[in-house]
């Protein structure tokens, strides 16, 4: 089965990071990348931007509705995440409790809805 | 000859229902045909017990006619051709009209039901979730009665199994048994269950709604169940124990006129002294295992508390409530250790601790202030007795608890 790993965090804890914290946190997500990818697990992800960046777009009347920010605000922010293949939700859950930001923030695990 | 039939049937219901549906459950990947064929095999006994005679092993019967049901369906649905090969490979039809005593005992995995518990249990799922799938699918309670049994409509209590089954399908949540790392949280979540089945059961008054009551004898017969499957596991063995000690008392619980009987005051003639018997072996038991856990210290507490009254120690009981408190510090677990002091060194030590649980620990605990009138007075402080006894009426949920609190209170200010 497939999952959509979704991480989710508090931003402006990020953004306040330091210079070595951050570049800790960058070793730590390549670890965990590269082991998951040896295990065959990986299929895909990236890291996101911070929401700061974030456009939202709407069509409303045939009208392109483009505005600043995220499509929610929450305390959290979605800051990046993992396709996976598992054998069931018990691998994606121990998958997804490997990820760095796990010890941080949370990480939302989503059943591809195959077609 | 019928009401043999029906009694058959009953019984085999009881013991068999949860093992017929966990191995549907295995072979099919299915849980709503699942159920339905097991319900098809209970009707069949029915049908084919009265005239066929009882088989000489129910269970096999019953699975292997779940078992051929599901073939027919899934063939008359034609799913698909590769799964109904796959059921089909493992169930050998049997001659018609012959009561299926065919070699079921070989593929019959005995962890099916205990995959099916860790599954229901699942953390996946909410915990209300948790509770109805494992009365439907393991005790093999309608609808209906989990509905009654916990208040709510029935159209709430089915949309909930039916979202309940919907997730563990597309969620991918496994039917098995949790690796080893995952093994003890996993078996927590299953025993919260089955206490949580034990204690809506527990504390329904006897009588007023028979269906509530039954959840004990549920609990209990799933911890069995657990026991069987999970024979080194203490704290099952544990929680099994603790219910079977409560539930020896339930008769001298309340008096023929439903008014609370205070277990100081109870008549120890109405325990069951079968159960206790099997407690005191469970708890035994568990204790060899050498891994104490809540569980086994409240199963030794219960213990204490239906021994005879002469020789009831509260210096241990106190004991036990500390080790209790060290191993899960709630303010509930601190009130009952107040309860136990002020037995062992006097109701001035009980208070003492009493004041020690912050207000708002447990507010709206109708026994706090229950437990402080007792002590009060005991201390012959009768007016703040009373005054405290008015104070845990007005939080009482139940009708019997407020008279008794009432009765208290008039005693106190009489």
């Amino acid at each position: 089965m497939r999952y959509l790993l979704l991480i989710a965090g508090n931003e402006s804890q990020m953004q306040s990071a330091t210079a070595e914290q951050g570049e800790a946190m960058t070793n730590e997500y390549a670890e965990f990348g590269k082991t998951m990818a040896e295990r065959g697990v990986l299929q895909g992800g990236e890291r996101l931007r911070f929401t700061s960046d974030a456009t939202t777009v709407r069509v409303r009347n045939g009208e392109v509705l483009a505005t600043d920010g995220p499509f929610a605000e929450t305390k959290e922010q979605l800051g990046g995440y993992y396709v996976v293949e598992c054998k069931d939700l018990d691998e994606a859950i121990e998958v997804a409790s490997k990820i760095p930001g796990a010890r941080t923030g949370s990480i939302e695990v989503r059943p591809i809805w195959e077609m | 000859m019928t009401a043999e039939v029906e009694a058959a049937v009953a019984d085999a219901f009881h013991a068999e229902w949860g093992r017929v549906v966990a191995t549907l459950v295995r072979l099919t990947g299915d849980w709503d045909l699942a159920e339905e064929c097991a319900q098809d095999a209970f009707a069949t006994a029915l049908e084919r017990w009265p005239g066929d005679g009882i088989p000489r092993r129910p269970g096999a019967w019953l699975t292997t006619v779940a078992r051929n049901r599901a073939v027919d369906r899934v063939r008359r649905a034609r799913v698909g051709a590769s799964k109904e090969q796959a059921i089909a490979t493992v169930a050998p039809q049997p001659e018609p009209g012959e009561p299926g005593e065919s070699d079921l005992g070989e593929d019959e995995v005995p962890d099916d039901r205990l995959r099916l518990m860790f599954t229901c249990c699942h953390p996946a799922l909410s915990f209300e979730a948790q509770v109805a799938l494992t009365l439907r699918t393991l005790a093999g309670m309608t609808t209906t009665d989990i509905a009654r049994a916990f208040l709510v409509p029935e159209a709430t209590m089915a949309q909930r199994l039916v979202r309940a089954k919907r997730k563990i399908r597309h969620a991918g949540i496994p039917f098995a048994v949790p690796p080893a790392h995952q093994l003890v949280e996993r078996t927590a979540a299953v025993l919260a269950v089955l206490y949580l089945l034990f204690n809506e059961g527990y504390s329904a008054s006897s009588g007023a709604d028979l269906v509530r009551r039954g959840l004990t004898t549920e609990a209990i017969r799933l911890g069995r169940i657990l026991c069987t499957l999970m024979p080194d596991e203490p704290e099952a063995l544990g929680l099994l124990a603790l219910m079977l000690f409560h539930d020896a008392r339930s008769a001298a619980r309340v008096d023929s006129a439903g008014d609370i009987v205070v277990l100081s005051e109870q008549d120890r003639s109405l325990f069951d002294g079968a159960a206790i018997a099997e407690g005191h072996e469970r708890l035994a038991g568990a204790l060899r295992l050498g891994h104490p856990g809540p569980f086994q210290v409240q199963a030794a507490i219960a213990a204490c508390h239906v021994g005879a009254p002469d020789e009831k120690d509260w210096d241990e009981i106190a004991m036990l409530y500390d080790r209790l408190y060290e191993m899960s510090p709630s303010a509930v677990v601190a009130l009952n250790r107040a309860v136990a002091v002020s037995m062992a060194e006097g109701p001035g030590a009980g208070l003492a601790l009493l004041e020690l649980i912050a207000p708002n620990g447990l507010p709206d605990y109708h026994l706090l202030p229950a437990a402080r009138g007792d002590m009060l007075r005991r201390l012959g402080r009768r007016s703040e007795a009373a005054e405290a006894y008015r104070e845990a009426h007005d939080l009482a949920g139940t009708d019997a608890e407020r008279r008794y609190l009432e009765r208290r209170r008039r005693e106190a200010s009489a």
